[in-house]
C-alpha cells in the first residue's frame, strides 16, 4: 500500500456537484439513518460522488462535508483509508486486476503484463486520451473464473494474453465487449462442457422398485 | 457499586467493575506501560503497550480496553488472576516495542522530547538491547503544518492519536485527524491548516514521543538543565497551576501541573507561551522624565521625584490604579500607602466593572469544579473560550458528559460546544429576570442552574443593572441554596468571570474607591481635566494611560507598555515570574506564585518597592518582610491564611442577593458581547511576547502562513 494524499491542486476541478439522478439516491442514503448520525452515510456519499466522476477531489470531500455536518477531516480520513477510493483521476475504465492465488496460478501475470504494455507501466495512471488505466487489486471473489478484472461494476472473467489485447482495444474505442466469462462458457460451469452427471438415463424416470 | 474480586501479582484486591483493567492493576501499585491510553481520554486500545497477562486466557490482553466486569473468575470459582511482570506479559511489551521501533527513527540526540519521552524511558525497560532483526530502511513521514505553537517531526510519530483525541474531546475542534492506514497512517490537520484551539500547547505534553513539540521551545534547553519552579498562571483569572522552568536568570518554558480543582491538566497557550514576552519590553531600572524625556535613573532619584510631587499635592488630587497582573501584596502596601496619604481615589477596576461589597457577588461561586455538576448554564455576555479557555474545556466537558442545557446573551464566538442563541440585548436578561423568557424556566426546573455573567458585561454603563439582574435572575431561579452537593456547602450558580488576575484579590482587599472616591474614569477624567494632579499605576496599562492630561504619573510594573511610556517616574518591578505572590483566581481560590528567577538588572519585588518608598515619603509601612506583609493581608481577608482553598459559601445565607449592583435603566443601543478582541494580547507580557504576536497574527487577524517553518 502507499501513501495515499489527494491529488495535486493543479488537477482539481473548482467546483463538485451531485446531478440529478445521484442527489436523489444522495437523499435516500442520507434517510437510511437517524437524525444527528447522518455522518454515516460518509462511504455511501463518497461512493456515489466516486461513480459520478471516478475519483475523489478535494471540492467533492468539502461537499460531502458540508452535508453531512461533519469537519472536513473526518471525510478525508474516511477517503484517505479506503483504498477503493480513487484520489486522483483514472481512465474512463479502470481495470482492476485481480492478482491474488487463485488468479495468479492462473497465470495472471500475463494480463498484468499485457496491461503495462498496452495501458501504461504506472498504475492508476491514465493514458493519455483518458481511456484507460489500470490497478492491481486483492481478490474479487471470482476465483472460479479466474483470471479476472472489474471495470466499475462489471467483471471480466477466464481471460488470457490475447484475449485481454482484445478487451483493452476494445475499452480504447469506448466499445466495451460483453462482459462476463471470455472463453464460451455460462457463468462458472466446467471449461469445455460439462463432464459430470451427463449420462441421459440419470434424467429418465425408473420405475420405481418394489 | 457492583465490583469483583481479582488476584494482581499475588494480591488479591476487590476491583469496580467500572474500572479498566489498567486502573485496577495501578490501585495495586503495579505501573503499566502505555502510550495511547490517557486518563482523561477516550480509549483507543491501539498501541497495545498495557499488555498483561490473564492466566488461563490465551493472549495477553490489552488491559486498557479490558473492563473488570468483563473479567470473569476461574472455572474453580477462584478469582481471576492477572499477571503485570510475569514472563508472558513483559515478552508480549518487548514485542510491541520492538514493533514500534522498527520505524522510530534514532534521533533522540537531536529531538527535543530527549530526556522526557515515554518511548525513551519504556524502551529502557521494554527494549530489546543489541537485538535487531529488521534491516530495511526505516519509514520517512513528511512533517505537517499545525500552526505557530506546535512544532511536528512526524516520523518519530507512533500514531498512539492522542492528540487527535484532544483536540476532538477536549478542545472540542475536529482539526486533527488520522490520514491512511497501517503503516501510511499519519497525523494530519486539514489541508496544512494551523490547529486553531486556545488550548493547543497540550498536545505536546500529551505526545508520548517527540513527533509533536513545542515550536517556540525548540532546540532550547534539555529538561536536565532546567530548574523548576511550581507557580500560578497569571495571563487569565482562572489561577492554572503552572510549573515554571528556568535556565540561569531566564525563564525557558511554562508547563501545566496537576491541579484537579482547578485547571486538570491543561493550560492554555497564553500561559504556556507568553513566557519569552518575560525577556522583551523589560523595565529593569528606575527612569525620571527630565524635560520632556524619561532619562535613567537611581532608586534614590525617582523617589525623590516622588516625593517632590506627593508633598507639594493634596491627598484628593491624588489618585491609584492597580493592574491586572498585581499579586495582592503590592495591593495591599499600595492601599496601605495611599491610605496613609489619605488618597480615596483607588480602583482596581480597570475596564470599569462595576463590582465590590459582597465578596459573593463578584466571584465564580460554583467553583471550576463545580461546573461539572451543573445542569443548566446561562451565559451573559462572557466568552469562556477566550476568557478562560481552560474552564471552557471544563464546561464543554461538562456537556459531553449529558445532561446541562447551555444557552447565552450576548455570545458570538464558537465556544466549542452548541450555546443556544437567546440574542444579544440586554431586554433578553431583563425577560429571564422577570420569568417571562422561555429559558428562565429551563433555569427554574433545572436541579443546579448556574448563570456565568462575563467581565465585559458588568463593565458596560449598565453593568450594575445586569449584575443585579443577574442577581434576580440567580436568586429566582433556584441557584443558590441548599440544592446542591453538600461537599460545597450548597448550590451557588451565581458566577462572575474575571479576567485579571488582581482583580478578586484587589476586590477582596477593598482597592475600590473610598468614601467620595473617583473610579478609573474619574480618576481618568479628573486627570484630563486637571482635577488630578498625581497618579501612581500599579502595572495599570489596559485603562486609557494615554490620555491623564498633565497629571504626574508614575508607573510601576515589569514591562514598557502603555503606562509606561506616559509616566513621570518608572519604577521597575518584578514579573510573575520574579515574585513572591499571592493570586486570588475567580473563584476566591488563594494561590501563590514562587519566584522562579530574579527579576532583571535593578527591578525589585514590587510590595518591596512600594515599603521603600514608603519610607522616603515618611509613611513608613508597617512590614519589614513578606511574612508580615501576609500576615497584614490575613488580618483583613482571612481567607488569605488558606492557600489552595475555596472559602466554601452557605448559599443565600450570607448575601442578600436583592442588593447585588444597582437598579437602573439598561442600555438597550448596545448589545452584549465580549468585548476581548485578541485572545493572545490581553496583558502587557503577551503583547511584549513574539510567539503571542504570531499567534495574534493566525488566529486571530487571519494572515494564515501556510506551511511555513
Amino acid at each position: 500500500m502507499s501513501l495515499r494524499r489527494l491529488a495535486p491542486p493543479e488537477i482539481q476541478p473548482a467546483s463538485f456537484a451531485f446531478n440529478d439522478a445521484n442527489e436523489k439516491r444522495v437523499v435516500r442514503e442520507i434517510s437510511k439513518y437517524p437524525p444527528g448520525r447522518q455522518a454515516s452515510a460518509v462511504i455511501s456519499l463518497l461512493w456515489i460522488g466516486q461513480e459520478q466522476e471516478g475519483w475523489v477531489s478535494h471540492p467533492m470531500i468539502e461537499v460531502v462535508g458540508k452535508r453531512l455536518d461533519m469537519a472536513f477531516i473526518r471525510v478525508l480520513e474516511v477517503a484517505t483509508f479506503y483504498t477503493m477510493f480513487n484520489l486522483h483521476p483514472v481512465g474512463k475504465y479502470h481495470l482492476q486486476v485481480c492478482t491474488t492465488p487463485p488468479c495468479l496460478l492462473r497465470n495472471s501475470d500475463e494480463i498484468v503484463k499485457v496491461c503495462e504494455k498496452h495501458i501504461g507501466k504506472a498504475q492508476m495512471t491514465p493514458t493519455a486520451d483518458g481511456m484507460l488505466s489500470w490497478t492491481e487489486v486483492e481478490c474479487l471473489g471470482a476465483c472460479t473464473n479466474a483470471p479476472v478484472f472489474q471495470v466499475g461494476s462489471d467483471f471480466y472473467e477466464d481471460l488470457d494474453g490475447p484475449i485481454m489485447e482484445k478487451l483493452i482495444e476494445a475499452f480504447r474505442k469506448g466499445q466495451p465487449m460483453k462482459p462476463g466469462p471470455q472463453q464460451g462458457r455460462t457463468g462458472s460451469e466446467p471449461a469445455g462442457g460439462p463432464n459430470t452427471l451427463i449420462d441421459p438415463s440419470l434424467y429418465t424416470k425408473k420405475p420405481e422398485t418394489a | 457499586m457492583p465490583s469483583r474480586k481479582l488476584i494482581i501479582d499475588g494480591k488479591e484486591i476487590e476491583a469496580d467493575d467500572n474500572l479498566t483493567l489498567l486502573q485496577a492493576c495501578e490501585q495495586t501499585g503495579a505501573e503499566i506501560p502505555r502510550f495511547c491510553y490517557h486518563e482523561r481520554l477516550s480509549v483507543a486500545g491501539n498501541c497495545r503497550m498495557c499488555l498483561v497477562e490473564w492466566v488461563g486466557a490465551p493472549k495477553p490482553q490489552a488491559s486498557c480496553a479490558l473492563q473488570v466486569r468483563d473479567i470473569f473468575p476461574n472455572r474453580d470459582g477462584t478469582p481471576a488472576r492477572i499477571n503485570t511482570d510475569s514472563p508472558i506479559a513483559r515478552k508480549a511489551r518487548e514485542g510491541v516495542m520492538e514493533f514500534l521501533l522498527i520505524n522510530h527513527p534514532l534521533d533522540c540526540p537531536i529531538c527535543d522530547q530527549g530526556g522526557e519521552c515515554d518511548l525513551q524511558d519504556q524502551a529502557m525497560g521494554y527494549g530489546r538491547a543489541a537485538f535487531n532483526r529488521f534491516h530495511e530502511n526505516k519509514r520517512a513521514v513528511e512533517d505537517k503544518y499545525m500552526g505557530p505553537l506546535v512544532k511536528t517531526v512526524m516520523t518519530r510519530c507512533i500514531q498512539c492519536t492522542r492528540c487527535v483525541r484532544f483536540a476532538t474531546e477536549v478542545a472540542g475542534v475536529n482539526d486533527l485527524g488520522a490520514t491512511g492506514r497501517g503503516e501510511d497512517m499519519e497525523i494530519t490537520t486539514y489541508l496544512e491548516k494551523a490547529f486553531a484551539s486556545e488550548l493547543s500547547g497540550n498536545v505536546v505534553d500529551l505526545c508520548p514521543v517527540g513527533a509533536l513539540t513545542s515550536k517556540p521551545y525548540a532546540f532550547n534547553a534539555r529538561p536536565w538543565e532546567l530548574r523548576k519552579t511550581d507557580s500560578i498562571d497569571v495571563m487569565d483569572a482562572q489561577g492554572c497551576a503552572i510549573r515554571v522552568d528556568t535556565r540561569g536568570p531566564q525563564v525557558m518554558r511554562v508547563l501545566p501541573r496537576l491541579n484537579e480543582a482547578v485547571n486538570e491538566e491543561w493550560i492554555s497557550d497564553k500561559a504556556r507561551h507568553a513566557c519569552d514576552g518575560l525577556v522583551r519590553q523589560r523595565l529593569d531600572r528606575p527612569y525620571v522624565r527630565r524635560s520632556g524625556k524619561l532619562q535613567p535613573a537611581t532608586w534614590a532619584e525617582a523617589f525623590a521625584a516622588i516625593a517632590a510631587k506627593v508633598s507639594s499635592t493634596t491627598p484628593d488630587k491624588m489618585a491609584a490604579i492597580a493592574g491586572d497582573l498585581a499579586a495582592a501584596e503590592e495591593i495591599k502596601a499600595l492601599k496601605d500607602l495611599m491610605g496613609s496619604l489619605g488618597v480615596k481615589n483607588l480602583d482596581c477596576r480597570q475596564d470599569g466593572a462595576q463590582l465590590g461589597g459582597e465578596r459573593q457577588s463578584y466571584l465564580f461561586n460554583t467553583t471550576i469544579a463545580g461546573v461539572e455538576a451543573a445542569d443548566a448554564i446561562l451565559l451573559v455576555g462572557a466568552n469562556p473560550r477566550w476568557e478562560a479557555p481552560v474552564l471552557n474545556a471544563r464546561i464543554r466537558k461538562t456537556w459531553s458528559n449529558g445532561n446541562v442545557q447551555i444557552a447565552g446573551i450576548g455570545v458570538t464566538h464558537d465556544q466549542t460546544y452548541p450555546v443556544k442563541n437567546l440574542g444579544a440585548s440586554v431586554e433578553v436578561l431583563d425577560q429571564m429576570a422577570n420569568g417571562s423568557h422561555a429559558f428562565a424556566k429551563v433555569l427554574h426546573d433545572a436541579k443546579r442552574p448556574m448563570v456565568i455573567v462575563g467581565a465585559d458585561a458588568v463593565a458596560r454603563k449598565d453593568g450594575a443593572t445586569i449584575l443585579r439582574l443577574a442577581a434576580k435572575i440567580a436568586a429566582d431561579t433556584g441557584m443558590i441554596g441548599p440544592a446542591g452537593t453538600a461537599a460545597e456547602g450548597g448550590w451557588n450558580g451565581f458566577n462572575v468571570l474575571h479576567t485579571a488576575a488582581s482583580r478578586v484579590a484587589a476586590l477582596d482587599l477593598g482597592f475600590v474607591p473610598g468614601e467620595g472616591g473617583r473610579d478609573v474614569a474619574g480618576i481618568i477624567g479628573g486627570a484630563q481635566k486637571g482635577e488630578i494632579d498625581f497618579i501612581y499605576l500599579l502595572g495599570a496599562d489596559e485603562c486609557d494611560v494615554a490620555h491623564l492630561g498633565s497629571a504626574f504619573v508614575v508607573y510601576q510594573g515589569s514591562h514598557g507598555d502603555a503606562g509606561a511610556h506616559n509616566a513621570n517616574v518608572i519604577l521597575p518591578g518584578a514579573a510573575y515570574t520574579e515574585k513572591e505572590g499571592l493570586y486570588a483566581n475567580f473563584e476566591g481560590r488563594v494561590q501563590p506564585a514562587h519566584r522562579a528567577v530574579f527579576p532583571p538588572g535593578e527591578a525589585k519585588e514590587d510590595w518591596a518597592i512600594l515599603r521603600a518608598l514608603s519610607d522616603v515619603l515618611g509613611k513608613r509601612l508597617p512590614y519589614d518582610n513578606l511574612d508580615a506583609l501576609r500576615a497584614a493581608i490575613v488580618a483583613d481577608a482571612p481567607q488569605y491564611a488558606d492557600h489552595h482553598e475555596v472559602v466554601p459559601h452557605a448559599g443565600a445565607t450570607q448575601t442578600n442577593w436583592a442588593n447585588v449592583g444597582a437598579s437602573g435603566p439598561l442600555d438597550t443601543a448596545h448589545p452584549l458581547a465580549s468585548t476581548m478582541t485578541d485572545y493572545y494580547l490581553t496583558n502587557p507580557i503577551a503583547r511584549a511576547s513574539v510567539t503571542m504576536a504570531e499567534c495574534s497574527r493566525v488566529f486571530v487577524t487571519g494572515q494564515s502562513k501556510m506551511a511555513a517553518e
